[in-house]
């Protein structure tokens, strides 16, 4: 056992591969991925109780640090972390442009004197939670809830995990996520997580001024045609639109990229008869999405949200748990030496 | 080494104690809960024998451990399931092996969080002794006390045994 604590994969890992931070689907394997949706599916069943709590973080503090705002992931960290009975602290700070890198330690700072437990992260630059967990006191999780353009595991877990409650498992399926590649954080988590977890095939569609460079290095292949893409897909997962990220002419116009790239009815019988429709939310009818496909039969976008509850009671729960367990090792290495 | 323990008449001594257990609380339509793994195995065999033909439930104490704060979350948690309504049931919980009773502390909070049943009765298959909480079995199959370097494992499901391991051979 020679992992470094310092190097990024090991950062989120303790010395005996059990989650401490949850920060990026890189370097987590197809066995910790496996865990995290299998705890995920102990914790619905909870959701379906008389009484959805369960005593596992009683006593614990989770500060929701949202440097930016997002109301539903908030939400659904919020509800996980109070399911889990933890004592919930939800901090909205909007940050101005020029002091980031100082206030983020000066707030660090206070909130780690109110002895929290766990920081649940959603910052604009990518990296922010990374920071904050080398940083962090031992024994304090950070999740990530979503950095910048970098990553948004908890999201791209919540969508694994409904691939996998609709299609059974990941082995020969076809998926596509159409769309604002270049600005999303979702598309970068799921396209790992759908390659680590063995799906056969995953497939961008997109405008080529909304794809980042060498997107196929991601590991997905690329199609600027969406009824040429829609061919044969078991799930197809359409991402918001970013309005307020765009800068700059990357689309000519709205009604331009709906008639281009959003998902209605005739594109989606293209499709594998079976294929389910996803949306990380909240999404734009008319412009990504077509009303009648987005509450249609094929949507699963409200079991997105139910399952992001249970996902991120896992995850925050795996975490503290790997964070406990450790510091156990440590105190017990201490008292032999 | 590897000595067996005579799992029928353990599992004898159980249906006749629960007989009487419930015949003693005049419970006339109880319900089976099983402890995961091995009390889910003897919840099956025992439904079969008190011609019990409402399903069983299956009860996975991971979330309701108390000792995550030291070793955290089991990895191998599964779903809880109880296909019934616990409010105002008669329930038979039943585990494996009874030694410290904090499994069937956690178990008993995790139950009152699907409802509030009428009254729990509480079996094992082996009683360890050992104890650290105020919990006592209301039927055991045997009782026995282990030397420090025994452990007693139930297998199956099938066959059922009973393995007692000496440790350190």
């Amino acid at each position: 056992m020679t992992a470094n604590d310092s190097s990024p994969h090991h950062l989120q890992l303790t010395r005996d591969g059990q989650l401490r931070h949850f920060l990026t689907l890189d370097g987590l394997d197809r066995a910790l991925l496996t865990d995290i949706l299998d705890t995920a599916d102990s914790f619905i069943e909870v959701g379906e109780r008389t009484i959805k709590k369960v005593p596992l973080l009683r006593g614990r503090t989770v500060v929701n640090l949202f440097f930016e705002s997002s109301t539903r992931t908030r939400s659904t960290f919020e509800l996980a972390a109070k399911r889990l009975s933890a004592d919930v602290l939800n901090l909205d700070i909007s940050t101005s442009a020029t002091s980031k890198g100082e206030s983020l330690s000066d707030t660090l700072l206070n909130l780690e004197a109110m002895a929290s437990d766990m920081f649940v992260v959603r910052h604009s630059q990518s990296g922010a939670p990374h920071f904050i967990a080398e940083s962090v006191t031992p024994g304090v999780a950070i999740i990530n809830a979503g950095d910048g353009r970098h990553a948004h595991p908890t999201q791209a877990m919540l969508d694994m995990l409904t691939i996998r409650q609709h299609k059974g498992q990941f082995e020969g399926l076809k998926v596509a996520i159409v769309g604002d590649v270049l600005h999303s954080r979702v598309a970068r988590s799921q396209i790992r997580a759908l390659n680590e977890l063995g799906a056969e095939e995953v497939r961008v569609i997109a405008p080529g001024t909304l794809l980042p460079k060498d997107v196929e290095s991601l590991g997905c292949t690329v199609e600027y045609d969406m009824t040429r893409g829609m061919k044969d897909l078991d799930v197809v997962i359409m991402l918001r639109l970013q309005k307020e990220r765009m800068e700059g002419a990357l689309l000519p116009s709205e009604r331009e990229f709906y008639r281009l790239y959003g998902l209605n009815q005739q594109k989606l019988a293209l499709a594998h008869p079976e294929c389910i429709v996803m949306h990380p939310g909240p999404i734009n009818r008319g412009v990504e999405i077509e009303s009648a496909v987005a509450d249609g039969p094929q949507s699963v976008i409200l079991n997105q949200v139910t399952n992001g509850i249970a996902i991120r009671m896992a995850v925050m729960s795996m975490a503290m748990g790997g964070q406990v367990s450790e510091r156990q090792q440590k105190l017990s290495e201490r008292g032999q030496a | 080494m590897t000595a067996l323990l005579d799992i029928d008449q353990l599992l004898d001594q159980m249906e006749s104690g629960l007989r009487q257990a419930l015949e003693q609380r005049g419970v006339e339509s109880p319900v089976l809960i099983g402890i995961r793994t091995g009390g889910v195995w003897l919840a099956d065999v025992l439904s079969k024998r008190l011609g019990i033909e409402e399903p069983f439930g299956e009860l996975d104490i991971s979330f309701y451990r108390d000792d995550f704060s030291r070793i955290g979350l089991n990895p191998r948690v599964k779903p809880s399931s109880l296909p019934f309504d616990t409010e105002g049931r008669d329930i038979i919980l039943i585990d494996d092996v009874i030694m410290s009773g904090r499994t069937i502390r956690a178990a008993m909070n995790e139950i009152f969080d699907y409802g509030r049943p009428a009254s729990i009765i509480l079996a094992t298959l082996i009683d360890l002794g050992a104890r650290e909480l105020p919990i006592q079995p209301d039927v055991a199959g045997k009782t026995m006390a282990l030397e420090s370097h025994q452990r007693v494992k139930l297998r199956g499901p099938d066959p059922l045994r009973i393995e007692l391991q000496e440790a350190g051979q």
